[in-house]
């Protein structure tokens, strides 16, 4: 679906607060490919993840998106500690929401939550809030996942259905950044170490 | 158009089910209207003259009360990142979250105000064109509201700081928004007053959404 994607960071340095968290980073990824961020806390996952989503700027260096004209944030999911969930609306209309605000379509089934479709959010498990914010990700086809820490609260078939649907991705020529301590069981993953300034 | 709408639904969804505020602005509005005959007393002449000012007060007080709600929950809970990861510029989302807060607050208020006038003896052939500034006027008073609300969103108890903020800004809407009102009494023209407060409700509707982003950017680096 998505053909000759490549994402390039070119010297990448990362300040938060006025400390230098990362420096001289440099990486390429390109479609079909699985990258785990791995790195002691601090180390700079998830602000690695933010600037690919543009959340942040880079203190220096850049980053660029070859195959496909549009913009790098708005062809990235980012799931984040954040789950962007309101509590008075329902899990479908939560989902709904973000699908339509980005021209998607909710789809529950991947994440096995059919039978909460119609229960208030507030009324979900940190587990079950995890899937529902992992279900954007099927919801509106964007080929680049950035996933921080996805497995934290999820139960073990969650955990196979959330390696399924990052398969499938794959397969269609998307690429997926995952900051992750657990393994994620994917084979032949490649590895991008982060040091830690301590 | 799509996001713009889902997010004008969203927010008229959760001003439903989780109350926007509505309910505490117009008890607030209410008790005004209920305690101003009786601080001053029984003087119908006078209470005519004040009655147009001290509902236009007691409406822009009580919007500046819910203008912390605007921003807050959605920065909190990391919705408003992700809106700004699509095409749509986020001025536009700034604006139209301004516009949900006047459609669940500021415009049933504006709309409920002037009957509750007559409890203060307002001159019922003012009624119209106090009617007519009320509502354009409430628009600007949501949109200044979002955009201290954008300023104070990532503060905890922001809520004296909006005031502070947002007060002088309300000042113009005040002076012609009652002048257009008074005017009438005088025999003269209420026309100038209500255009020029149709130009400052114009203007916030453009610059408003401008400020409110690049404060709502600032919280999210």
């Amino acid at each position: 679906m998505w053909q000759g994607l490549v994402l390039e960071a070119k010297s990448l340095a990362c300040e938060r607060g006025g400390r230098l968290i990362f420096n001289n980073l440099n990486f390429v990824v390109g479609g079909g490919e699985l990258v785990e961020l791995r790195g002691p806390n601090g180390a700079g996952k998830s602000s690695l993840l933010r600037l690919i989503a543009k959340l942040n700027e880079p203190a220096a260096g850049s980053l660029r998106l070859s195959g496909s004209a549009q913009d790098l944030a708005t062809q990235a999911h980012y799931i984040g500690h954040h789950e962007a969930i309101k509590p008075a609306l329902t899990v479908k209309e939560n989902l709904d929401f973000w699908a339509n605000f980005q021209a998607g379509a909710a789809n529950l089934a991947p994440f096995n939550l059919h039978q909460l479709a119609h229960d208030e959010a507030r009324l979900l498990s940190e587990g079950q809030r995890r899937r529902l914010s992992l279900s954007r990700l099927v919801s509106v086809m964007r080929p680049i996942w950035l996933l921080d820490e996805p497995t934290v609260g999820l139960d073990q078939s969650a955990v196979t259905n959330l390696r399924n649907v990052i398969k499938a991705h794959l397969v269609m020529g998307g690429l997926v950044i995952a900051a992750t301590h657990a393994d994620l069981g994917w084979p032949n993953a490649r590895v991008i170490k982060l040091a830690g300034g301590g | 158009m799509g996001a713009l709408k889902a997010i004008l639904w969203r927010d008229l969804a959760l001003a439903r089910q989780q109350g926007g505020g509505l309910g505490a602005a117009f008890s607030f509005i209410l008790a005004v209207v209920v305690l101003v005959p009786l601080a001053i007393g029984p003087d119908l002449v006078l209470l005519q003259r004040l009655a147009a000012g001290m509902l236009w007060l007691s409406l822009l007080l009580a919007v500046l009360l819910t203008a912390e709600q605007i921003f807050q929950r959605d920065l909190e809970d990391g919705s408003l990142e992700l809106m700004t990861m699509t095409t749509v510029p986020f001025e536009l989302i700034a604006l139209v979250k301004a516009i949900a807060h006047w459609l669940t607050v500021s415009l049933p208020l504006a709309v409920i105000a002037p009957p509750l006038g007559l409890l203060l003896n307002l001159d019922i052939n003012q009624l119209p064109i106090f009617w007519l500034s009320i509502i354009v006027g409430s628009l600007a008073l949501s949109l200044l509201a979002s955009l201290g609300g954008a300023i104070t969103a990532g503060l905890r108890r922001g809520g004296l700081l909006v005031s502070i903020l947002v007060l002088p800004l309300y000042i113009p809407v005040l002076i012609f928004g009652v002048s257009a009102t008074t005017m009438l009494m005088g025999a003269q023209s209420a026309v100038p007053s209500l255009l020029v407060l149709l130009a400052i409700t114009l203007l916030c509707l453009v610059m408003v959404p401008l400020a409110c982003a690049a404060a709502l950017r600032a919280y999210m680096r």
